[in-house]
């Protein structure tokens, strides 16, 4: 392992390094602002240092991971989008906890480095270990304010990811025990021919699909998903649903970029069925939520359903579409946890009954006016990266003739659009409800406008980047594409 | 670049509108109207300067206006920019004289919508400004737009502010109408977006470029099943707006529940650019397999006027009447377009502008009375020329003209329709023209119950106030103006007309060759 090695894992060192580093801050002085602080830094280095490492990929360092544009482009992903879920952390951490607030970060830099691990990973050890860095310190993070229901939701996520790894080891045992590797390049090698129609193989691959399916949350394997997002903090939420999964599909597309899918017609009509289902169930589940937050994860499941669209497209617009349908899923997604985030009073609750958004646009415009452009985006209208997303997703089916998938995406979004426009159709009205409920039960009503809940700077700051860059890639987006196409030219 | 600022200038007045407006006083609320006024305004000067520009050139001969055609010779305005050059889309706008025609009438329509709110409106008028604006942006690109990609994009951004509008402002039922009204046309949107991919794809594959570019577009070679499922995916989009019978039942609900500002863009605008979307793009860039669902389309458009005017007869609601006659119009304009000769195209422009000028005055009225009255209810209403003879007048002027008097515009255009339709299928025709003598069943009935008959409840309600009587002014002589002299608007929209001919005589060239050869299996 020579310097060139260690320039190239650069962003992985520096990225575990900060984590030790808010450790050892937290030992000597104990400052929740001091431990942001150096969070932020630590983040904001590692994404730099993205730069500093790109000259030397693509690079195998050691047998397990591979540094190229493509893995180095969503360790840049994960980063940035772990650095706004830490900006918004810092206020809800301030408002919910009294003290011991500072480990937060050093669980959320060690999820960030495992998942950028999963980014670069080439090999099923370090597949492994990326993924169980992630989900371990995911479990405590769930539970982290420590409340009934956060504490319910971690062991859920504790037991069923568990159960998931479990499934995701056996599927790597029956891999090796059939081709002797477990590198992925090798694999790929070797499934293309005679494996595929084996069946131990295809139980491996199968057993592998629950696995990720499970991290996903991809229809059959999404039941947890509305559970852990309602219970866990909303900052912790937006983080399960953008950067684990996020980092889970950049692994599972370089794998399968390898292994062609198309070979096998059996695969494709599984990831195919699990689009569909994926994509009805979150929707048509979400009708029924007057829960925000639960709305919000049934959202993510069909948008992981729109996302197997364009990852079971073929050529070069498969890893372009699904790429930046990533960054604009991230973003929406951070942002409209971020509005759940920065709204959270002190005490328990938090603002997740959709009645508690009744006139939320009377009293404070602003807010009210973000969380509407991100759940726009979430439905894919223009003006918003949503709607670019979207539409590379659509063209990525249509340049594959995947046309019964196009049409249930097609029908899904106008079925999205209904649970989308109600939230904001209920933030936009009943000033009238709210002079009836001032009598009686004005209690939430008062909250959307009530004083203490003034939005802290970081969050704040977060949610104005966050809505700049959804307009900014929705209605300018040849700069993220160029970088995208410049990054994954790798993985072609 | 005078495109451009055709669109930017309603969209940066919008932005302005509301930030400006932030103050809930009288100050804020009136900058918002005047800021918005101005706005269109300006739009306004720039359309004459259009006018004038088109004037000189026509008598120079020096842009021929070539409108749709193949080759494609010189626009008379256009505009081009790349945007987003790996995915082949480009900011390409272009004008020709139906697109001027359109565009004309958007901003006259969109001046009436913001002075028809001056008072109506009192929740938040920055916000309301800002929606009105935005959608009446959107509907301008829709009207300018050459490149595929860029059409989309409009189409689906004028639906959220005109959303908005009915979701805050509407009436009592405003939210289910909202609601319908989006997931509607969302849909159907998105059917038009894989539609338009499907095209991109097959283009790029036959040639190697991939593009959104209309121009480029045009005459790809498609095979007939391929033809027939883009086409529909158009037709649909384009059907739910105008719209046609089957996908028709948002739009009482919409018109009903919408303040008037948003009614009036509704049926004189949106309308439009379902049948604006139509003649631009699904029957030329599928011209054969537009030809042989032509039939189809026109019984579509035979039924939208039959059943819009027998919706229209049973109505008690003031502006749910309007609206269902809305349907029935635009059946016209269906049954025009596929009608497809030159007759029958001409009507459906006039029928067009026609029908956005008097449907939009009458929802000014319905707006009017309910302003004063705070109800749509005809049961209630009843001998109010004695009180308020103008408004009397002026609704008898606009009714006469919504069933097709001769000597106002609406007559020019169903007769144009209907005589073209004559030569497509006599048959039709003859049941289409049915749906006039309905109409002057229902529009004389209208007049009946609101302004003569019995008085059924005490009303006292003002007259038309000045700023009323000028917008109604400005109508009258609009839509004079067109039944008396329409062939201003019949020469300008003549080239982008022309074309549309020489592409079915181009099908009709290819088909007997077929026929002669005995392939009938070959490309269209």
């Amino acid at each position: 392992m020579g310097p060139a090695d260690l320039f190239a894992a650069l962003p992985l060192i520096l990225a575990a390094a900060s984590s030790v580093a808010v450790m050892l801050v937290i030992a000597f002085y104990r400052n929740h602002g001091l431990a942001a602080f150096v969070t932020l830094a630590g983040l904001a280095v590692s994404f730099a240092s993205i730069i500093v490492a790109a000259p030397y990929a693509p690079r195998k360092v050691t047998g397990l991971l591979v540094i190229d544009g493509y893995a180095l482009f969503f360790m840049g992903l994960i980063f940035a989008g772990t650095f706004a879920v830490a900006m918004l952390a810092h206020g809800y951490l301030e408002k919910k906890l009294l003290a011991e607030r500072e480990e937060f970060y050093i669980l959320l830099l060690l999820a960030a480095t495992g998942a950028a691990v999963l980014a670069a990973s080439a090999h099923f050890a370090s597949f492994f270990l990326g993924l169980e860095t992630l989900s371990v310190s995911l479990y405590a993070l769930v539970s982290y304010t420590g409340s009934e229901k956060a504490v319910e939701a971690g062991v859920k996520y504790l037991v069923l990811a568990a159960v998931s790894s479990a499934f995701l080891l056996f599927g790597m045992a029956l891999v090796y025990a059939q081709l002797g590797t477990m590198e992925f390049s090798g694999i790929a090698g070797m499934a293309l021919g005679a494996y595929m129609g084996d069946p131990v193989f295809l139980g491996a691959l199968a057993l592998i699909a629950a696995g990720v399916g499970f991290k996903l949350a991809v229809a059959p394997f999404h039941m947890w998903t509305p559970d852990v997002y309602e219970g866990a903090p909303a900052p912790v939420s937006a983080f399960v649903a953008t950067v684990s999964k996020g980092a889970v599909f950049a692994l599972f597309l370089r794998y399968f970029a390898m292994v062609d899918i198309h070979q096998s017609r059996s695969l494709v009509l599984a990831v195919a069925v699990i689009s569909i289902g994926s994509m009805f169930i979150g929707n048509l589940l979400a009708l029924l939520q007057n829960n925000v937050k639960r709305i919000l994860a049934y959202s993510s499941i069909a948008h992981l359903g729109y996302l197997l669209v364009a990852f079971l497209a073929a050529g070069a617009l498969r890893v372009t579409a699904s790429a930046y349908y990533l960054v604009s899923y991230f973003i929406t997604m951070i942002g409209a946890f971020g509005v759940v985030t920065v709204l959270a009073g002190k005490g328990g609750g938090e603002m997740e009954d959709i009645e508690d958004y009744r006139g939320l646009a009377a009293g404070r415009p602003v807010i009210a006016a973000v969380f509407s452009a991100m759940l726009f985006s979430l439905a894919g209208i223009p003006l918003t990266a949503g709607f670019i997303g979207k539409f590379y997703v659509m063209a990525a089916g249509a340049g594959s003739s995947l046309w019964t998938l196009l049409i249930a995406l097609a029908v899904n979004s106008a079925i999205g659009l209904y649970y989308y426009v109600r939230v904001i159709v209920i933030m936009y009205s009943g000033r009238e409800a709210e002079a009836v409920a001032g009598g009686g039960g004005g209690e939430t009503a008062l909250a959307a406008g009530a004083p203490e809940a003034a939005v802290p700077f970081g969050g704040g700051l977060a949610l104005a980047g966050l809505t700049l860059a959804l307009v900014w890639f929705g209605v300018y987006p040849p700069a993220l594409l160029y970088i995208i196409q410049k990054m994954i030219h790798s993985l072609m | 670049m005078i495109l451009v600022w055709l669109i930017i200038t309603p969209f940066a007045g919008g932005v302005l509108a509301w930030t400006l407006s932030k103050g809930r006083g009288f100050l804020g609320r009136l900058a918002s109207r005047w800021i918005s006024l101005t706005a269109l305004a300006i739009d306004l000067m720039l359309v004459v300067r259009l006018w004038i520009t088109y004037y000189s050139g026509l008598g120079t001969g020096e842009f021929s206006l070539p409108g749709i055609s193949l080759p494609y010779g010189k626009w008379f305005q256009e505009f081009s920019a790349p945007w987003i050059p790996q995915a082949g889309i480009s900011i390409h706008l272009a004008m020709d004289g139906l697109s001027l025609l359109l565009v004309s009438l958007t901003v006259v329509l969109g001046i009436v919508a913001a002075a028809a709110s001056w008072s109506e409106i009192k929740d938040r008028p920055g916000f309301f400004y800002f929606n009105l604006l935005w959608t009446l942006s959107g509907i301008m690109g829709v009207f300018l737009a050459l490149d595929l990609f860029l059409f989309y994009f409009f189409w689906e951004m004028m639906l959220v502010p005109m959303y908005f509008l009915i979701a805050i402002w509407g009436h009592e039922k405003r939210l289910y109408a909202s609601v319908k009204f989006f997931i509607f046309t969302q849909l159907s949107g998105l059917f038009m977006l894989l539609s338009i991919l499907g095209l991109f794809f097959i283009h790029g594959g036959q040639t190697g470029i991939y593009t959104f570019d209309y121009l480029n577009l045009l005459g790809t070679t498609l095979t007939p099943a391929a033809a027939f499922w883009l086409m529909l995916g158009f037709f649909v989009a384009f059907a739910v707006k105008l719209p046609a019978v089957p996908v028709h039942s948002w739009l009482p609900d919409a018109h009903t529940e919408a303040p008037t500002a948003g009614s009036v863009i509704l049926a004189g605008l949106l309308l439009k650019t379902g049948a604006y979307g139509l003649l631009r793009f699904a029957v030329p860039l599928f011209p054969g397999a537009s030809m042989s669902f032509a039939p189809f389309a026109m019984a579509l458009g035979v039924v939208s006027i039959l059943y819009g005017a027998f919706l229209a007869f049973g109505q008690t609601d003031l502006k749910r009447l309007v609206a269902d006659t809305s349907i029935s119009h635009m059946g016209f304009v269906l049954l025009g377009i596929y009608a497809w000769n030159g007759i029958a195209l001409q009507g459906t422009v006039m029928q067009m502008l026609c029908h956005g000028i008097s449907t939009g005055m009458l929802f000014v009225l319905a707006g009017a009375i309910q302003e004063r009255i705070h109800t749509r209810d005809m049961r209630r209403m009843g001998r109010f020329w004695e009180n308020v003879p103008v408004m009397g007048g002026v609704g008898m002027l606009f009714a006469l003209a919504s069933l097709g008097l001769p000597g106002l515009g609406n007559f020019i255009g169903e007769f144009l329709v209907l005589m073209g339709a004559f030569r497509a299928s006599p048959v039709l025709a003859a049941i289409a023209s049915l749906g006039l003598v309905v109409s002057t069943v229902y529009a004389l009935w209208m007049v009946q119950q609101v302004f003569h008959g019995e008085p059924r409840e005490k009303w006292t309600l003002p007259d038309l106030n000045l700023r009323e009587k000028g917008i109604a002014a400005a109508m009258i002589v609009l839509i004079v103006w067109l039944g008396l002299y329409p062939q201003p608007v019949i020469n300008a929209a003549r080239p982008a007309l022309e074309n549309l001919q020489k592409v079915r005589a181009a099908v009709l060239r290819q088909i007997q060759a077929e026929i002669g050869t005995g392939n009938a299996n070959g490309p269209r």
